[in-house]
């Protein structure tokens, strides 16, 4: 691991990097079962001079934002590696979003210039109407050029044979504008500094190092949190290699770990209890005799590695449960959502421990994280060190809002002094999640203070952000939308669901029983057009007006309150 | 477009997930339709690649919704 102490910036850590290791392999990018390029840490550093000085002959200036737009591939970090060193400030967007959520993102963070796929600058000039103004100034860069089309307005990604000048940054200038979600009403773009990277990179490099030979392999989009700290930062301040595959279908993926020998890899919850059902069918499978062998062998796993991790033991105990993995694998880093201890716990007896965390964007990856010294599954961890976790106005159990400080958290929001006024007060940032610290320091999620909902997949979602996108709904009175768990806490994180809460119009109409029908009716197709994962769940009928601030702001914890009192949430929610 | 493009990939997303193929039309949504997720959706493709014998790269069907959006896909590489 680099020493990243006296280092001010990204780029300056990523140089270092470039010529520390340079012989080692840095990055490999397979597609299918063909493997698409291979980069030592030399040939890294050679492409993004040429990228980076291929920014600085499109104008870029230091400062300027750079926004990438891409799937996870080669061409991603050495964009954001140029970038960085021409001194640019990198705006990573989610692939996965509407043309039109780009488009917004893209109004909001005003970049200088746009790295992206040809495949998705297309989409986002057919897809949006008009011509949008958030694409008016920007210089488009796409990778993937057909070879057989004029590129219009944009230019392909091509590394330059020119000078570049390299621009060191300092600790306190913003790195990354990092957007959490919102993409409408205002969008949350986290500004995080050179220094809350550098320093979130110090810690998790002395928990979880990589050396040569280790693999990582990067699945999660590289625009979240976790992925560019761990499937990009990390390997290469510790001289790993990071492995892209550009086909992520399941065989694609086992037959890339088994091929490269995989040793790190980061998922949601939703693929890893995939992963464990997988893994329990093939096990159910065996005649009864070898299931005793294996469960046998589980249970001395689970004894040996009790005290921390030993890869070579486990694998040596389990090696056809390994092989599965492709049988280097030695640690998993789950994140984004809500990890179910069961899980965790399986793969951690079968020696492959899951590293659960607590982190927001906003607080740049981690917040709290579990050492495996042991491992324990029913937590989420203990304060990385640097890091302060406050429980405040903790009710008898013990559960309260939780408060976070420390060298990650964020500047604040670009362009939102309010928003970011209402998440940092007072040097802490308010995490909206609910919590509390056992006796031995770890942290327990137990729900959310506030109206959002995170996916399994580990997307934010805020109702007020659908309610917009559903925008007017007819024979209507007034519409809003919740996450159940607002409305009626479980104390757990899981079954988060978006209901729209309704009232229906009460006219003139002769033909009123049918309204809430025709109503729903609009509402389900409402409810297509949205990305599957914004989609609502159920609706709750309501019958009594809205309570209103003064200016007809929704009171909205007032309503939650009512409807809480008011009705059994059973009984309450129809499916939509 | 190839005039069996279409058709074909219906007839195939309909067997593969016992749907009716006389009740999917070209601008329908191919997940609302079938009632799959983008997971589920992964088995289709890699029947429409075998059939078709293509490659459809994943940054290209990003954003793809419809049966004839995809079929446009399809018509390109093939």
């Amino acid at each position: 691991m680099l020493d990243l102490s006296r280092i001010n910036c990204l780029g300056a850590a990523l140089r270092d990097a470039t010529t520390t290791y340079k012989s080692r392999v840095a990055l490999i990018e397979a597609d299918r079962h063909r493997e698409a390029a291979r980069y030592s840490f030399a040939e890294v550093r050679a492409r993004a001079e040429g990228i980076a000085a291929q920014l600085q002959a499109e104008g870029l200036q230091p400062g300027d934002r750079c926004a990438i737009l891409m799937q996870n591939q080669s061409k991603w970090l050495i964009s954001a590696t140029a970038a960085l060193w021409a001194g640019a400030v990198l705006v990573p967007l989610d692939y996965k979003l509407t043309a039109g959520e780009q488009l917004a993102l893209l109004a909001h963070a005003r970049p200088r210039v746009l790295i992206t796929e040809h495949a998705t600058w297309e989409r986002l000039l057919t897809e949006s109407p008009g011509a949008p103004q958030a694409l008016a100034e920007l210089v488009v860069i796409v990778t993937e050029p057909p070879p057989d089309r004029a590129l219009g307005r944009a230019r392909a990604w091509q590394p330059k044979d020119a000078p570049f000048t390299y621009h060191e940054r300092q600790r306190d200038d913003v790195a990354c504008i990092v957007y959490s979600s919102g993409t409408s009403g205002t969008p949350k773009g986290c500004m995080l500094t050179h220094h809350n990277y550098l320093e979130q990179a110090q810690v998790l490099g002395r928990l979880y190092p990589m050396d040569e030979g280790d693999k990582f392999f990067s699945i999660l989009p590289t625009n979240h949190a976790i992925d560019f700290m761990v499937g990009y930062l990390l390997p290469h301040m510790m001289g790993g290699a990071i492995v892209h595959q550009r086909t992520l279908r399941p065989a694609f993926i086992a037959a890339t770990m088994q091929r490269y020998g995989i040793t790190h890899i980061a998922l949601v919850p939703t693929i890893l209890k995939n992963l464990e059902r997988k893994v329990k069918d093939r096990l159910d499978e065996l005649p009864k005799w070898q299931r005793l062998l294996i469960d046998g062998l589980i249970d001395l796993n689970d004894a040996a590695t009790r005290r921390a991790p030993n890869h070579a033991i486990s694998r040596n105990l389990l090696r056809p449960l390994h092989d599965t993995f492709g049988g280097k694998l030695r640690l998993i880093f789950a994140g984004g959502a809500f990890v179910e201890r069961g899980t965790a716990e399986f793969f951690n007896r079968i020696g492959i421990p899951v590293v659960i965390g607590y982190g927001l964007t906003e607080a740049g990856t981690v917040l709290t994280v579990n050492d495996l010294k042991p491992f324990r599954g029913d937590s989420v961890g203990k304060p990385v060190p640097g890091a302060e976790i406050e429980v405040r106005g903790a009710n008898e159990r013990g559960v309260g809002e939780i408060w976070a400080r420390g060298p990650t958290v964020m500047k604040g929001y670009l362009d939102a002094p309010e928003l970011t006024a209402e998440a940092i007060q007072g040097g802490w940032l308010r995490t909206g999640d609910l919590g509390f610290i056992d006796a031995a320091g770890h942290l327990h999620l137990v729900g959310r203070a506030k109206n959002m909902i995170v996916t399994e997949g580990g997307k934010n979602v805020y109702p007020e952000d659908i309610e917009a996108l559903i925008g007017e709904l007819d024979g209507c009175e007034e519409f809003a939308v919740y996450a159940a768990n607002y409305i009626w806490p479980t104390g757990k994180l899981t079954d988060e669901r978006l209901v729209a809460v309704l009232r229906p119009k009460r006219g003139d109409d002769p033909d009123q029983r049918a309204a809430p029908d025709r109503l729903l009716a609009a509402l389900r197709r409402q409810n297509r057009g949205l990305a599957d994962y914004k989609r609502l769940a159920g609706v709750i009928l309501w019958e009594h007006e809205f309570p209103r601030t003064a200016s007809q702001k929704l009171r909205r914890d007032q309503l939650a309150h009512q409807l809480r009192e008011r009705l059994a949430r059973a009984e309450a929610i129809q499916d939509l | 477009m190839a005039a069996d493009t279409l058709p074909t990939l219906i007839k195939l997303a309909a067997a593969r997930y016992g749907a009716e193929a006389t009740k999917l039309g070209p601008d329908d949504d191919i997940f609302e339709s079938l009632g799959i997720d983008s997971f589920q959706a992964v088995e289709l493709i890699s029947d429409l690649e075998d059939e078709f014998d293509v490659e459809l790269p994943d940054y290209e069907l990003q954003g793809v919704k419809t049966f004839s959006a995809l079929a446009a896909k399809i018509d390109k590489r093939r």
